[in-house]
């Protein structure tokens, strides 16, 4: 006979709180909330505005217009003015948004593909290999990134994939700590001593019982990826070592405005502005999904 | 319905020791610390029976449970289930035994993983087993389960979060009787759960066992449920079994100075025949350095200098009754629940 029956005593009671406390951090909360929604909104903005945005203006970003150097913005065809070549500032600025958030998307997703392997297997096999596994981390961690980008960007025909992938070859570390740091936890767990009770190849272990209890700091991660990626590939290409020219992208652009900061400021503040809130906006994400999944992850 | 046929042992322990070495790193090798959580444990467990094996906490028995499961190599001895020697084992020569053994768990709330239903968490082992078993199939053997273990059918679409301790334990039954094993280690399955929960629980796993003639390791600290569920008890301490005895035998007629120890206290029913307390004195001693001789001498009230020198082996006192202990000269005082 089926008890069909809730006993309600496997809850556990809720620490109390002062009331103090309580509205201080839902007051926190709320606001990076809305910050993490201000993220969302500008992220969605940007990807729209690059994505489409060049197929609606009537300027083309390579086109060159000796006639209308230098226009200020605001003070005629040009909304943003134009660069010193006449070229349109806006669809430049919208064909480097391409760039840099197409970088910074894959980037993200060859690094935390990559990280999430390596962390995996560190933090479940445990021992010998983990051991390896975090000291290798560790150590291409304690590298100065910004030298070793360099290095390799030197030696690198810079493309787009390239540098991609020399931008994921220097971002994965933080999402294999976070997994592995996961699995190390998670594996002791008495579910994953079922699952190898039963006799279920690692694999299953490792991909479909404990990782996805890990999904959401993997998610934060990824996020915060998206942000230092995009802030490198216009390190990159500031130094001129990412996207060359014609060709432009936030970071070259800025490189190329510094000759003219005095007369035509414009050129530099579009770039730099672009850079600044496509990464903070990102960070807010990723930083909102911190706190909105954490609780969650207690079981 | 089942013929169960008694006598025959379904597992047999020989000698087995789980040694834990701590401390042992890539970077840092050298002197470490050996946890002796069980040392040199034998005994048999025969088709239907359900063998109890209790102690304080830390004296080695989920050790004992985990190590003939094989979720643990064992630093020593045999262990031979229906034929098959499981010490030395790898993982892939284990996997074809493991729907054949199964553990249930202490703690409902880490032994299910969150972020499964409840279907998937118990047909799992199908999967994985049989992956050729289609989907309705799977779904039926999942009613079937949720049935037997006293839940509704419908739960199978939740998720683990929704539900309380007892019925969670109830989940875990059903995940470990999925592939009909012949052999369940019982790990504390209530001692997690509110007390008017435990008895139900225990009688689900005593209704369970008899309809399904399982064979059963019940492990507990818990003098009472271990008494009422097992045909014979198996009592531990610092890593070694110190009296193994039919259920009745043991209460009746306790030979090891520990097992009357653990009688002495147990909550006592009839306050008006109070008596004297023995207490046992001080704390289980480290199993990484336990005592020479007998492990018990550091809190035993009857202890000698010889206790000291030889380790006394488990032997035979009466027909199936065995103490490891020295004396034979003892007077011990019974269960009060006896
Ligand atoms: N993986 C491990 N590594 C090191 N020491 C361990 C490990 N597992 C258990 N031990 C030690 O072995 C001893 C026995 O532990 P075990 O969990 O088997 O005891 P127990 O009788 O089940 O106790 P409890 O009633 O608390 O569950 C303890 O001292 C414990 O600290
Ligand atoms: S051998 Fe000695 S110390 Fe051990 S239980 Fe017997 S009397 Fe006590
Ligand atoms: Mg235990």
């Amino acid at each position: 006979m089926p008890v069909d029956r809730i006993d309600e005593l496997g809850g556990r009671p809720e620490p109390e709180q002062t009331l103090h406390v309580n509205r201080n951090r839902a007051l926190r909360r709320f606001l990076r909330h809305r910050l993490a929604i201000l993220g969302t909104v500008t992220i969605a903005v940007l990807v729209i505005a690059c994505a489409i945005g060049p197929y609606i203006t009537p300027f083309d970003h390579l086109f060159i217009d000796i006639r209308s150097r230098f226009q200020p913005p605001v003070s005629g065809a040009h909304v943003f003015g134009t660069d010193e070549m006449g070229r349109d500032l806006l669809s430049r600025l919208m064909m480097a948004g391409r760039v840099s958030l197409t970088i910074g998307f894959a980037a993200m997703m060859l690094s935390t593909i990559f990280g999430t392997l390596v962390g995996a297997v560190a933090g479940y096999y445990g021992r010998k290999t983990g051991a390896v596994l975090m000291r290798f981390v560790d150590a291409v961690l304690c590298f100065p990134n910004i030298f070793l980008l360099l290095t390799l960007a030197a030696f690198i025909q810079p493309s787009l994939m390239t540098i991609t992938i020399i931008i994921a070859a220097t971002s994965w570390m933080e999402v294999a700590r976070v997994v592995e740091g996961q699995l190390r936890s998670l594996r002791e767990r008495d579910f994953a001593v079922a699952a190898e009770m039963i006799g279920a190849p690692n694999s299953h272990i490792m991909f479909k019982e404990l990782l996805p209890n890990a999904v959401a700091p993997i998610v934060v991660a990824a996020t915060l990826t998206v942000a230092r990626a995009i802030l490198m590939e216009s390190y990159i290409s500031f130094l001129g070592y990412g996207i060359q020219p014609p060709e432009p992208s936030w970071g070259n652009m800025l490189n190329n405005a510094q000759q003219y900061l005095n007369s035509a400021p414009w050129l530099a503040i579009f770039p730099g502005l672009m850079i600044t809130l496509a990464v903070t906006s990102f960070n807010f994400l990723g930083d909102g999904l911190r706190d909105a999944l954490d609780p969650r992850l207690e079981v | 319905m089942t013929v169960v046929q008694t006598g025959t042992p379904l597992l047999t322990a020989e000698g087995v020791s789980k040694w834990f070495f701590l401390g042992n790193t890539l970077f840092r090798r050298g002197r470490q610390d050996v946890v002796r959580a069980v040392d040199g444990v034998s005994f048999d467990i025969r088709r239907g029976e359900v063998l109890g094996l209790v102690g304080e906490s830390g004296s080695g028995k989920s050790t004992v449970g985990r190590t003939i499961l094989r979720l643990n190599e064992p630093t020593a001895g045999s262990i031979r289930f229906d034929g098959h020697e499981l010490a030395g084992l790898t993982r892939r020569q284990l996997r074809p035994l493991r729907p054949r053994m199964q553990l249930i768990f202490q703690d409902p709330f880490s032994s299910l993983n969150p972020r499964m239903t409840v279907g998937r968490i118990i047909d799992t082992p199908i999967t994985i087993h049989a992956p050729e078993t289609s989907r309705a199939a799977r779904r039926e053997r999942v009613a079937e389960l949720l049935h037997l273990v006293g839940l509704s059918p419908r739960y199978a679409e939740r998720y683990p979060h929704e539900f309380s301790g007892g019925q969670r334990q109830r989940i875990g039954i059903a995940r470990a009787l999925v592939m009909n094993p012949d052999f369940l280690v019982a790990d504390e399955p209530v001692s997690a759960l509110d007390v008017s929960i435990q008895a139900q629980v225990v009688n689900l796993l005593l209704e369970i066992r008899e309809k399904l003639g399982l064979t059963m390791l019940f492990i507990s600290h818990d003098l009472a449920v271990v008494g009422c569920v097992s045909d014979r008890i198996a009592v531990m301490y610092l890593g070694r079994i110190v009296e193994l005895a039919p259920t009745r035998s043991l209460f009746l007629d306790p030979r090891h100075p520990y097992t009357e120890a653990l009688f002495s206290a147990e909550p006592i029913p009839n306050p008006a025949i109070r008596r004297d307390r023995i207490l046992l004195k001080g704390e289980i001693p480290s199993p990484v350095n336990p005592p020479s001789g007998c492990v018990f001498r550091t809190r035993c009230p009857y202890a000698l200098p010889d206790c000291a020198k030889v380790v006394p082996p488990l032997t035979e006192v009466a027909p199936g009754h065995a103490k490891a202990c020295i004396r034979d000269d003892l007077d011990l005082r019974p269960s009060q629940h006896a």
